[in-house]
This record gives C-alpha cells, sequence and structure tokens, in this order.
C-alpha cells in the first residue's frame, strides 16, 4: 500500500441542493480517499473542510485542482486544495 | 480532522485577505569557476552555469505555489560578487575597456534573466570594506551604465565592517556613481538607482534584492528564503484586546513570526530538494509592498503611534523586529539574511504618508534603523544634492551598522531635477516617494578627507 499524501480541501460557495455529491463525485471519480470531512453553513455560506488522502488516485494534484475547480465554477463555489503539510508546519511544533 | 478548522481558516484567511506570502525565493549560484580572461568565454561560461543550475527555479516555485496555496512573489537568482569573477578578464586593460566589459556581463546577466524569467539579478557586487582592487573599482565604475543598460540587474557594495572599519574612499566613489546612475536613468526618475544598495557587515545569504550576492562560502548554490506578512502580524496585534501590555504585544508577534517562518521553511526545504541543492537561509525580515495591509508603519501605528516617526517610533520599532526575530529563531535553525523588519520609505505606503505630512524624517529614519535590520531605503532625495551629502549619509550609516555589529544599507535615489517635497512615482512594488528634506549643511571637508575610518576597538576580540 502506498503512503498516504494527504492534502487539505475548503470549500466556500452559496448554499444549495448538491453541493456535496458534486465535490464528493470527483473526488471518486478520480480515486481520491476522503479521510474525514467537516460541514457547516454559515450565514446562508456553505463551508467544507475535507481531509482528502490523494496517493491511490492516478491523476496528480494540479489536474485534481483543475478538475475540482470546474465543478466548482458549475456550483457557484470556490474549491481549493492545499498540501497539508502547510498546515502541519504552520500549527503544529 | 487533524488541523482545528480555525487554524485552516487562519492560514487560509493569512493568504487572501492578509497578503502572507514568500516574498522571495533565491537561489545562490557560485560563479568563480566561471573566471576566464575572454571576455566571450567569460560570457559563455556564466550563462552555461546558470542554466545548468537554475533553469528549474521558477518552474519549480510556481508548482510550489499552487500545492500549498501560498504565493511565492519573487523568483531570483544571486551570485558571487561579479568583481571577483570578471577579475581576469579586465586585468592589465585600459579603464574604459574594462568597463565595456563589466557591462557586458551585466548585460548576459540581463538576457539570462529574461530568458528564465528571474524579476531581479542580485550579485553584481564588490566586497570593498578595506581596500579597492581593479576589478571592483571597475565594477563600481560600471555602475550608471549597467544598472541604466539593464533591468534586472541588481547590484550591492560592501563598504564597511566590524573588523575592517569603514571605507571612505569607496563611499566617496559610490555617492559620485550614485549620481551618474541617477543621470542615466534621468527619464524613470532616477530609477536605476533603487536597484543598488551601499551595504556594511553584509550577510552572505540575503534573498532580498538588491542586497542578494552568493558568499563565497555558500558552496554551489543554496536556496535562501525571504518571508514576508506584515499584514498578517498587523491583524494579530490588532486582535488583541484592549490594553494588551508590551509583553503581550510582543508575544503575539512571536507566535505570528513562527507561522508565517515555518511556511518559508517548508517551502525552501522543498524547493532546495527538487532543485537538488541545499537549503541555505530564511530571512525573518518583515518586508512591505505598497499595497494597503502589507505595511511595516501600520504595525507600528497598531502598536499604539499617531503617526510613524512620533517619539516612541525606535522603541516601537525595536520591539518589533526583536519579537519578530525571537519567534522567527524559534522556528528555523536557518537563520539569515538581514532577519528584522524593513522600514523603506518608497515601498511602504504609509511609511511616505508620514514622510509626506512631515511626520518622519531623514533623522528619525536614521535613528530606526539602528534597531532595524536594514537602513536608510528607498527614500528619494533632491536631485542637486551634493556628492559629499550622499557620501556622509552612508558614512553615517555605516557607522551605526560597523559600531553595532549588525548589518546595515543605504539605498537613496537622488531623483534628477526633483525637489524637496514633490511625490515621485517609480511604479509597481517600488511604490511612491515624497522628495525628503535634507539638512543643509555641508559635510564636504570631513568625506573628503577619505581614507579609512579605524574599526571601533570591539574589533580586536582575538
Amino acid at each position: 500500500m502506498l503512503e498516504k499524501e494527504l492534502v487539505v480541501l475548503t470549500a466556500f460557495g452559496k448554499d444549495k441542493t448538491g453541493l456535496v455529491a458534486g465535490i464528493t463525485k470527483i473526488l471518486a471519480e478520480n480515486k481520491v480517499n476522503i479521510e474525514d470531512l467537516s460541514q457547516t453553513i454559515m450565514q446562508d455560506m456553505f463551508a467544507m473542510l475535507m481531509l482528502l488522502d490523494i496517493s491511490e488516485s492516478g491523476i496528480d494534484f494540479e489536474t485534481l485542482q483543475k478538475k475540482l475547480d470546474e465543478e466548482g465554477n458549475k456550483l457557484g463555489l470556490q474549491v481549493k486544495i492545499q498540501h497539508k503539510n502547510i498546515f502541519e508546519s504552520m500549527h503544529r511544533v | 480532522m487533524r488541523f482545528s478548522i480555525e487554524e485552516i481558516l487562519e492560514t487560509i484567511n493569512m493568504v487572501s485577505k492578509e497578503n502572507l506570502d514568500i516574498r522571495a525565493v533565491t537561489m545562490g549560484i557560485n560563479l568563480q569557476d566561471c573566471a576566464s580572461p575572454y571576455p566571450e568565454e567569460l560570457c559563455t561560461n556564466i550563462r552555461e552555469k546558470i542554466y545548468s543550475v537554475a533553469k528549474n527555479l521558477v518552474p519549480e516555485a510556481e508548482k510550489l505555489e499552487r500545492k500549498y496555496g501560498i504565493p511565492i512573489v519573487n523568483k531570483r537568482i544571486s551570485l558571487t560578487p561579479i568583481s571577483t569573477v570578471i577579475a581576469p578578464a579586465v586585468r592589465g586593460l585600459e579603464k574604459e575597456h574594462a568597463i565595456d566589459i563589466a557591462v557586458k556581463v551585466a548585460k548576459t546577466l540581463d538576457s539570462i534573466g529574461a530568458d528564465l524569467k528571474f524579476d531581479l539579478i542580485g550579485g553584481y557586487s564588490a566586497m570593498v570594506q578595506r581596500n579597492i582592487s581593479y576589478s571592483d573599482e571597475v565594477l563600481i565604475e560600471s555602475l550608471p551604465r549597467a544598472l541604466s543598460e539593464t533591468k534586472r540587474v541588481c547590484s550591492s557594495i560592501n563598504v564597511g565592517t566590524t573588523i575592517s572599519g569603514i571605507n571612505l574612499d569607496a563611499i566617496n566613489l559610490i555617492a559620485k556613481k550614485l549620481k551618474e546612475t541617477a543621470e542615466a536613468t534621468k527619464i524613470q526618475k532616477g530609477f536605476g538607482c533603487a536597484k543598488f544598495v551601499v551595504l556594511c557587515n553584509a550577510p552572505e545569504d540575503i534573498p532580498f534584492v538588491a542586497g542578494a550576492f552568493h558568499g563565497y562560502s555558500g558552496g554551489e548554490s543554496t536556496i535562501n528564503i525571504g518571508i514576508s506578512g506584515p499584514g498578517v502580524v498587523k491583524t494579530a496585534v490588532q486582535s488583541l484586546k484592549q490594553g494588551a501590555t508590551v509583553v503581550e504585544v510582543a508575544e503575539c508577534i512571536k507566535r505570528t513570526t513562527f507561522k508565517i517562518t515555518r511556511a518559508g521553511e517548508l517551502i525552501g526545504k522543498e524547493i532546495a530538494k527538487n532543485l537538488n541543492t541545499s537549503m541555505g537561509a530564511v530571512d525573518l525580515s518583515l518586508a512591505p509592498t505598497p499595497k494597503t495591509t502589507d505595511s511595516v508603519a501600520e504595525i507600528l501605528e497598531e502598536i499604539g503611534l499617531e503617526q510613524t516617526g512620533a517619539h516612541g517610533s525606535t522603541a516601537v520599532l525595536y520591539l518589533l523586529t526583536n519579537a519578530v526575530k525571537t519567534g522567527g529563531a524559534m522556528a528555523t535553525s536557518r537563520v539569515g539574511g538581514y532577519s528584522g523588519a524593513f522600514i523603506p520609505v518608497s515601498e511602504d505606503t504609509k511609511m511616505n504618508e508620514a514622510v509626506k505630512c512631515g511626520a518622519l524624517s531623514i533623522d528619525k529614519l536614521e535613528a530606526m534603523t539602528a534597531v532595524c535590520s536594514l537602513g536608510l531605503d528607498m527614500i528619494a532625495i533632491p536631485g542637486d544634492t551634493e556628492w559629499e551629502v550622499i557620501a556622509a549619509i552612508m558614512a553615517d550609516e555605516m557607522a551605526i551598522g560597523v559600531m553595532n555589529n549588525k548589518c546595515t544599507g543605504v539605498r537613496l535615489i537622488p531623483v534628477p531635477e526633483g525637489k524637496e517635497g514633490q511625490d515621485v512615482d517609480f511604479g509597481g512594488l517600488f511604490g511612491k516617494a515624497t522628495i525628503i528634506r535634507l539638512n543643509k549643511k555641508s559635510p564636504a571637508k570631513f568625506v573628503r578627507r577619505g581614507g579609512r575610518i579605524p574599526a571601533p576597538l570591539h574589533s580586536i576580540r582575538n
């Protein structure tokens, strides 16, 4: 089994139906495993955080970001993925 | 979740709202092995060396920007001081011919920079703190041409160290050449001078230009990182409770700087690994830009000054610089470069506002440089300022550095035909400056004495 490669996905936008489905569909199609998920609605705004493992995925980081951008545009969501190391460096000693 | 929502949002807000970025990824490259008595061969060697080492610098940096979601504003290279590299090629030649060769090298660097998309190139430099060799002299005399005939090439000259004292002869020569550089770039309001800094106690691993050069002990190549984030620090201070003590302010700045530095360290290590080179230094300097919310002066004002320049400015800047260093030093074992806080006038909108309304004088700026990381930086002065006055301003600043065992620098722009109080726009990240008032009394008799001001007593440490 490959070593996990974890990235953090953040998605923000106006709440409506099908947002989680839209994003997770892209992830499933590209064999990206969701390790953890948290989602909330703040003043009508949808905010979602996910911890993803992209090690089994056949596509690279940048292609995945592109696909998520395309889906995000359709859904009216800003979707960003960032390697987890940046959060680990800044918030863990 | 491995991270809390607050932690993730904090990082995202730092980038999207508070202008957190990696200010510079600078690759230092050794060019000593490129030296040749034949100018053509010298330029070919330099081209081959830089291509072989740094051709992937920009694409790799861009890849990491996307991977971590943090912008890397500048991708640069810094080189072995070029006066060393051109030495065999100018040996025994008449000055005019020798200068042609130096300028040819500068133009070669400029074209390599354009090809490989480096925004600037540091290292058109010389170390003359003790004496001036012939190739140093050639390089200094070539500055008006090198800085006006190229876009990216930046120059720094080290004129003093705590061990050697201050080379006043070098300062005098540089002051004259600075005026010529301003004239040669008259159409850009003397902008050529913005690409030049005179330094003392210059660190060998500065990632910021114009000061950057690749020190003689830097190995074949290395990656130095300049972090930034005045906006992040200001927001953190702003979020403190009303009436927080200075200890709490310092603590808050330390914590924030720690996080910023860790981001820089992460990117530096990874880019060094990907380019098959070593990680050099993380420069902890807070570097402002003309963007609002990216100002060091704004932090000082947030801590409690009505405007930068007020009495207390030196104390507050000391508090800030010291806290930045303390927090940064915990986050990386590779502290280097200037490490402190920059107070450039034109590049920091709030700093320039303080100059414009008379709250901040050159004298107060000079005092503040005793406790920050660089010195008198990006200051526009009247075009008719005598070279002796420019030399004396440089000598003052070098005295602060040499006596206090720290690096200081001077980056002045004598704006051709510019008068005190006029506004000058240098464009982009270089910002706008109001031409500052200088003291009208003459220091000419002092600087014309020339020679080397002896090293301070505490240089005798062996």
